[in-house]
């Protein structure tokens, strides 16, 4: 029998008035991925010592939330100290080539000098990490057994200069483990969106707590606070992805990344940084496996479609980045591949594959059977452990890497801060003699406190921090840290701070619940529930925001490339759509919580692109082109640009602030020596 | 479906509030249907593939089928995780099976304790971490300023939908 399709049951938890629920901490960390559980290991050890309480609140569950949720195969970021394999200095000088050397010395030094600590404290915990021994890798858990651990000084296996292979479908388990123990039962909470900065209503520029919803009851919750770090991770699904069906979930970042550092903090006004910045990564085709094990450890190479080696082709176009210090030795940077990559596309030379058989038979050739059995299980494993889908990709294509190619393809634009992408939020540096007084922010006590943004008491870390970037896993982890010993010191100094919020209570509520009193007021009008003239779905909201984006604003179906005329009009779209974001509806909690999360998506997006905007030069080719600009401009644009929001009048303002070099350059023989 | 729930297997977990899935999900996918006691994913699109909800199914009865726009049908990764390491069944589309095991953990579940061997924390005015006994500072610096032109060039973008 045919039904008017409103009468289906809903799929997702009932939706219904909710309950508030208060809540009153200290030190409130709004997110439990890398950067949440390295803040909160970090704020309990010196908040316990010193009287500061701590919470932690995140929308998944801690044991597989934010990126690392699936596992991860190599941790990219471990200088190797103790092996002596790099300086932090150096690192430094890495992280400014990759990123068009738009990156802040201060933050990337100071991710650095910390991050092998917290990479012993994973093997300490129980991360298999691989050790290199007589010219073999050895998986952690032998290499365990045989007493060859990273942090006594054994090999790690290095694939490129930085990073270090791990057996880690385990990483986030053992990392939330750790947060957990560390807080103990009472001191997180999960299945708790955050949709809300919340300000005080007595000192002006300062945060006292956030609002959100739980998503397992009806209830919104209000949390009062003294320091707040908000830890959510980048944005994905913001660009229209090329996979329009099922596969729109099978981002390569994880798909409930939605924005929320940027969009809440843009809200807050603080400060953004580098907001043009965006990540394009080259992965394997559809499933978005990580090549970069292939590129660097298996040394395979990419050809196009007629078998040459556009990375060997092209390299004429990288000269004159390479003349002006850009692309030095071996520091390719991440956008320029991209470049080199997109020029035989577009030149209809396509598909792009990466030569497996060529690169397993080479390294196949001083092999026994025995190891060339190990040597396929690593190429496998580093898919099982961080996308199973290219596996499955594989599987059902009938793949043997062996005997087969396999296509790469740069993906839909990602925005984040802490893989090869630097977009986020201006923050203080560490309050030392090194760091000039330009990369300091001073508080109300006239202070500097790590990490800090440019509202008082509200601190980033991970995907939030922007103009550094190459952090990953381990770098997100530690910056955590930095961003919870800071604010634990923000807090001691405040103590007599008593959070008074602007808005009451029920107003919070009327808010955060808005899209379901919409649904209930409209409900009824249409027979079907999607399709109705008062409201608009979540999932119909976030394909008009990737469709704007993608038309407008540099997405795959113009190859990255947009203009200034694009970009207004495309910005227009995004204004036009957020008055229609009023008009969200919710029909179940699960609803609910999608249509703060587009609400983010646009906020980010739209941030992104009014940068792009401004921004009048291509500082990343492979990555964006403005088609009306398509130089460096390293007379007026070797600056990072930022912007600030003003809630109350609506103005956002794009400005520039002056790039000052700590590290000192070196010469082109050095980055020759230098890996990426 | 990406991740789907077999309806023989699913027990809904024995009539406990929340479901094994439901707890895991990093997505918020899966719910549990308390009448049939079966669980499902609510929202396929949104499915990271990211076998969480697969690999902590007491029941085993959650299971991929790869993205139907585009994975051919019957190929399948399916992972079995101790409390040590994790075992991977890969059935190609033509019938053939590859097995992997790879180490996951070399503690036992639980016995984080990261504060254990380290002392007190000191000085909350420092840089150095809890675990951090000394701290590095750059070899050389140098603070040159970018010299560039046009610094006071601004961009102002008024919100429409805010009234000024």
């Amino acid at each position: 029998m045919p039904q008017v399709p409103i009468k289906a049951q809903r799929k997702g938890l009932e939706i219904a008035e909710p309950t508030i629920r208060e809540i009153e901490t200290e030190c409130l960390i709004v997110g439990g991925g890398a950067g949440g559980c390295g803040s909160a290991i970090e704020a309990v050890a010196w908040g316990d010592k010193l009287g500061v309480d701590v919470l932690l609140v995140e929308k998944a569950a801690l044991e597989r939330s934010g990126a690392l949720a699936q596992g991860l195969s190599a941790i990219n970021t471990y200088i190797g100290l103790k092996q002596g394999h790099n300086t932090v200095d150096d690192y430094t000088r890495m992280v400014h080539m990759d990123l068009m050397h738009l990156t802040r010395d201060d933050l990337v030094f100071d991710v650095g000098r910390h991050v092998d600590d917290s990479v012993h404290l994973f093997e300490e915990w129980g991360l298999p990490i691989w050790v290199s021994k007589d010219g073999k890798n050895i998986d952690g858990a032998k290499a365990k057994e045989m007493g060859l651990q990273i942090r006594e000084g054994a090999q790690p296996v290095r694939t490129g200069a930085w990073q270090c292979m791990i057996n880690g479908e385990s990483y986030k388990r053992i990392m939330a483990e750790a947060a957990k123990n560390a807080l103990g039962e009472k001191r997180y909470m999960e299945r708790i969106f955050i949709c809300k900065i919340l300000m005080d209503a007595n000192e002006p520029n300062r945060v006292a707590g956030v609002a959100g919803i739980n998503v397992r009851e009806n209830e919104v919750v209000i949390i009062k606070a003294n320091a707040v770090i908000l830890a959510s991770g980048g944005c994905v699904n913001v660009y229209r992805t090329r996979s329009q069906g099922e596969g729109e979930g099978r981002a390569w970042y994880p798909v409930w990344n939605a924005g929320t550092t940027y969009a809440l903090a843009v809200q807050a006004g603080a400060e953004t940084t580098m907001m043009e910045n965006r990540f394009v990564p080259t992965r394997f085709k559809d499933g978005y496996g990580p090549v970069g094990a292939w590129f660097l450890l298996f040394k395979a190479k990419a050809t196009n479609g007629k078998g040459e080696v556009y990375l060997e082709k092209n390299i004429d176009m990288i000269k004159p980045y390479e003349q002006r210090g850009y692309a030095m030795g071996k520091v390719m940077p991440t956008c320029l591949r991209n470049h080199m990559m997109i020029r035989e596309m577009r030149n209809g030379n396509g598909p792009i594959y990466m030569d497996t058989p060529t690169a397993l038979a080479e390294l196949s050739k001083t092999k026994t059977e025995e190891e060339r059995k190990h040597l396929e299980a690593e190429a496998w494993e580093d898919f099982l452990d961080m996308t199973i889908s290219q596996a499955n990709v594989w599987a059902s294509n009938n793949i043997e890497p062996e005997n087969d190619r396999s296509e790469i393809m740069p993906t839909e634009p990602y925005l984040l801060g802490s893989h090869s992408g630097c977009c986020g939020l201006w923050v203080s540096g560490p309050d030392e003699d090194w760091v000039p007084d330009e990369y300091k922010i001073k508080a109300d006590n006239g202070k500097v406190y790590n990490r800090m943004t440019t509202v008082n008491g509200f601190f980033t870390c991970g995907d939030g921090v922007g103009a550094s970037g190459h952090k990953y896993s381990s770098g997100s982890f530690a910056e955590g840290r930095i961003a919870a010993k800071s604010a634990i010191r923000w807090c001691v100094d405040h103590k007599d701070f008593k959070p008074t919020l602007k808005q009451s209570n029920e107003d919070i509520k009327n808010e955060l619940y808005k899209p379901w009193y919409t649904f209930k007021e409209f409900g009824n009008v249409s027979t079907d529930p999607e399709v109705n003239p008062h409201y608009i779905t979540p999932g119909n909201f976030m394909k008009r925001i990737m469709k704007v984006s993608d038309e407008y604003g540099g997405g795959t179906s113009t190859y990255y490339t947009t203009n200034k005329e694009m970009l207004e009009a495309g910005i227009n779209y995004l204004d036009l759509l957020e008055q229609d974001s009023q008009k969200l509806a919710a029909r179940d909690l699960h609803e609910l919580m999608r249509c703060w999360e587009q609400h983010n998506r646009l906020w980010t997006v739209r941030m992104h692109m009014l940068n792009i905007l401004f921004r009048e030069e291509t500082r990343y080719p492979g990555f964006y082109y403005r088609s009306d600009h398509m130089g460096i401009d390293d007379k007026k644009w070797r600056v990072f640009t930022n912007g600030k929001y003003d809630v109350e009048t609506g103005k956002l303002t794009l400005f520039k602030r002056p790039l000052i070099k700590i590290i000192p350059d070196k010469s082109l023989e050095f980055f020759t020596a230098l890996g990426t | 479906m990406p991740s789907f729930v077999d309806v023989e297997k699913c027990d809904g977990c024995k009539g406990g509030e929340k479901t094994a899935c439901m707890y895991v999900c990093p997505n918020d996918l899966m719910v549990l249907d308390e009448q049939e006691m079966k669980a499902y994913n609510q929202e396929p699109q949104a499915c990271w593939e990211c076998y969480s909800c697969v690999k902590i199914c007491p029941q085993g009865a959650i299971a991929v089928r790869p993205y139907a726009d585009f994975a051919p049908l019957g190929g399948t990764s399916t992972p079995l995780l101790s409390s040590e390491d994790v075992m991977w069944t890969i059935q190609f589309r033509n019938g053939s099976v590859k097995r992997f095991k790879f180490p996951t953990r070399t503690t036992p579940e639980g016995s984080i304790d990261p504060f254990k061997g380290y002392p007190e924390p000191d000085n909350i005015e420092d840089e150095k971490q809890y675990t951090e006994t000394e701290l590095l500072i750059p070899e050389q610096t140098i603070r040159q300023l970018v010299e560039q032109e046009d610094m006071d060039h601004t961009y102002v973008w008024q919100n429409p939908n805010v009234q000024a």
